[in-house]
């Protein structure tokens, strides 16, 4: 069972308690944007095989999103941030790079 | 190859067994091969055949990180149906499922397909709704499928309890020639007959990049040395992302880890399968007797073929309704596939932006059922550029906004 704070709360809970929302950092791009960069704001994703940044929705709780650090091959989470965030915060890097060497 | 037959089995008898011979044979890699398949699965392993059977291209290797049909192909839950809604995909589908009812006899294996039909139960008015026009759809498509109610689903299926408090079963959509077969033995089918054409299958060999020459393919690189190639098929599922990184391009998917469990074996008492879509549950009962169960993904990506626990309970939670008379049963074992999911739950079969590189991904939670056509469609498109099959699972629709949107038929059980 996956365990994340919610940054918003501070509680630590549960997947069950979570929506997951994909990717973070994604570009977005509107009505005036070339199809290739729709398509990629759309559709393309990284798909990580290693540290993923990812949006989650703490559902069933505050109902408000945050962002989370993750590594899809070993499940181990590096931390979560916040959603007002344009890229992972200097924190969040040391930690995987602490996380990832040990 | 040496042919099997009933002949066979008792010249072997008389012989203590001794006379079989390998499945497929174990030879070194070459330096270059006219096609290099990356994926020994199902899919990658039909596309090799194919391209052998019907296009006389021999020079070929199939290369698998782990052991063959180790991936998805040997951890599904072996449905074959193709009651789909949209034209491609009912095309597609069925082709595979016609193909599966003559592959023990065209490929010289018993692959155990087992046409014991398929109901896909309709639980709210919705599915209700949904259901019949797929069944509109599919006498449209030539693909034979009916909407039964739920007398005749009790009729088939009398295990069933079809007055549930919370979603009774309103009628199903049904298909009489969709069922079952030997997940693994397609695969070992497949790679008998790609041995015997003189094709390599290279297991334990891991691709860990990509050469390119001007936009061009010119081979891989892997942990046996570098293989040289014209052609590349990337038939990997779930790792599709990680292959498409090394070739430099995107794809829009996301791997998901997708579920399933067997329980102890029991007698027989369910000679159908039933999908329950609305509940996220469906199951079969295999011929050894255990009952094979299949729930929905988890919502995150993953790459550790392991889910979370909540989804088998849900998925138990749902079929005990469905099924009360499993509820004493004690689940055998429970495993997780990487299963990688597109955008409109259809698959790609396309080509890419490197010339000579084509990919072969999108299953998502439903592959099985499509080996054969998948191999068919990708052979075709691989040897002449294009093919009707394939021809709008491009990755283009994308961009384009063609899609062929399954997620009715497809949505959770697949």
């Amino acid at each position: 069972m996956l365990l994340l704070t919610c940054p918003n709360c501070g509680l630590t809970v549960e997947e069950t308690e979570l929506a997951p929302g994909g990717e973070a950092h994604l570009t977005r791009f509107g009505p005036a944007s070339g199809d290739a960069e729709f398509e990629a704001y759309l559709f393309l994703r990284d798909n990580a095989k290693g540290v993923h940044f990812e949006r989650w929705c703490h559902a069933y709780g505050c109902g408000k999103w945050f962002l989370a650090a993750r590594d899809t091959a070993t499940l181990q989470v590096f931390g979560t941030y916040s959603a007002q965030t344009k890229e992972p915060p200097a924190e969040i890097l040391e930690s995987i790079a602490k996380g990832r060497a040990t | 190859m040496r042919r099997f037959s009933a002949f066979a089995i008792a010249r072997e008898a008389l012989r203590h067994h001794e006379g079989w011979g390998r499945t497929w044979a174990k030879r070194p890699p070459k330096a270059r091969y006219d096609v290099v398949i990356v994926g020994a699965g199902g899919h990658g392993l039909a596309t090799a055949h194919y391209l052998g059977k019907n296009f006389g291209i021999t020079n070929v290797a199939i290369l698998e990180k782990g052991w063959l049909g180790g991936g998805n192909t040997g951890r599904n839950t072996t449905i074959i149906r193709s009651n789909y809604l949209q034209d491609p995909s009912a095309a597609l589908y069925e082709k595979a499922r016609s193909l599966y009812e003559t592959m023990s006899q065209d490929l010289n294996y018993n692959v155990m397909f087992s046409p014991r039909g398929v109901i896909m139960l309709a639980q709210t008015h919705h599915e209700v709704r949904g259901y019949k026009r797929t069944a509109h759809a599919n006498s449209l498509q030539g693909v034979q499928t009916e909407w039964i109610g739920p007398e005749r689903v009790k009729e088939l299926c009398p295990i069933m309890n079809i007055e549930g408090p919370r979603y009774p079963v309103l009628g199903g959509l049904w298909q009489a020639r969709g069922g079952t077969a030997r997940h693994d033995a397609v695969a070992w089918a497949y790679a008998r007959a790609c041995t015997d054409m003189g094709m390599d299958i290279l297991q334990t060999c891991e691709v860990t990049g990509i050469r390119r020459d001007g936009g061009r393919v010119t081979g891989v690189e892997t942990n046996l040395g570098e293989i040289g190639c014209d052609k590349l098929g990337i038939v990997v599922a779930g790792h599709s992302g990680v292959l498409a990184e090394m070739a430099g391009f995107r794809l829009p998917l996301e791997s998901v880890a997708l579920q399933a469990l067997v329980s102890e074996p029991i007698k027989p008492c369910m000679d159908v399968v039933v999908m329950a879509n609305t509940v996220h549950g469906y199951m079969s009962q295999s011929d050894k007797g255990e009952m094979v169960i299949g729930g929905g993904t988890d919502g995150y990506n993953n790459y550790t073929q392991r889910g979370s626990f909540h989804h088998i309970e849900e998925t138990l939670r749902a079929l005990v309704e469905t099924f009360p008379m499993i509820s004493r049963l004690k689940m055998l074992r429970q495993w997780g596939g990487i299963v990688d999911v597109t955008g409109d739950r259809s698959p790609i079969l396309s080509k890419t932006p490197v010339e000579g590189v084509f990919i072969n991904c999108g299953w998502g939670t439903g592959g099985f059922k499509a080996i054969p056509g998948s191999g068919w469609g990708m052979a075709e498109l691989m040897a002449k550029g294009h093919s009707p099959l394939t021809e709008a699972f491009g990755l283009e629709r994308f961009r384009e906004g063609r899609f062929i949107d399954e997620s009715v038929a497809a949505g959770v059980a697949h």
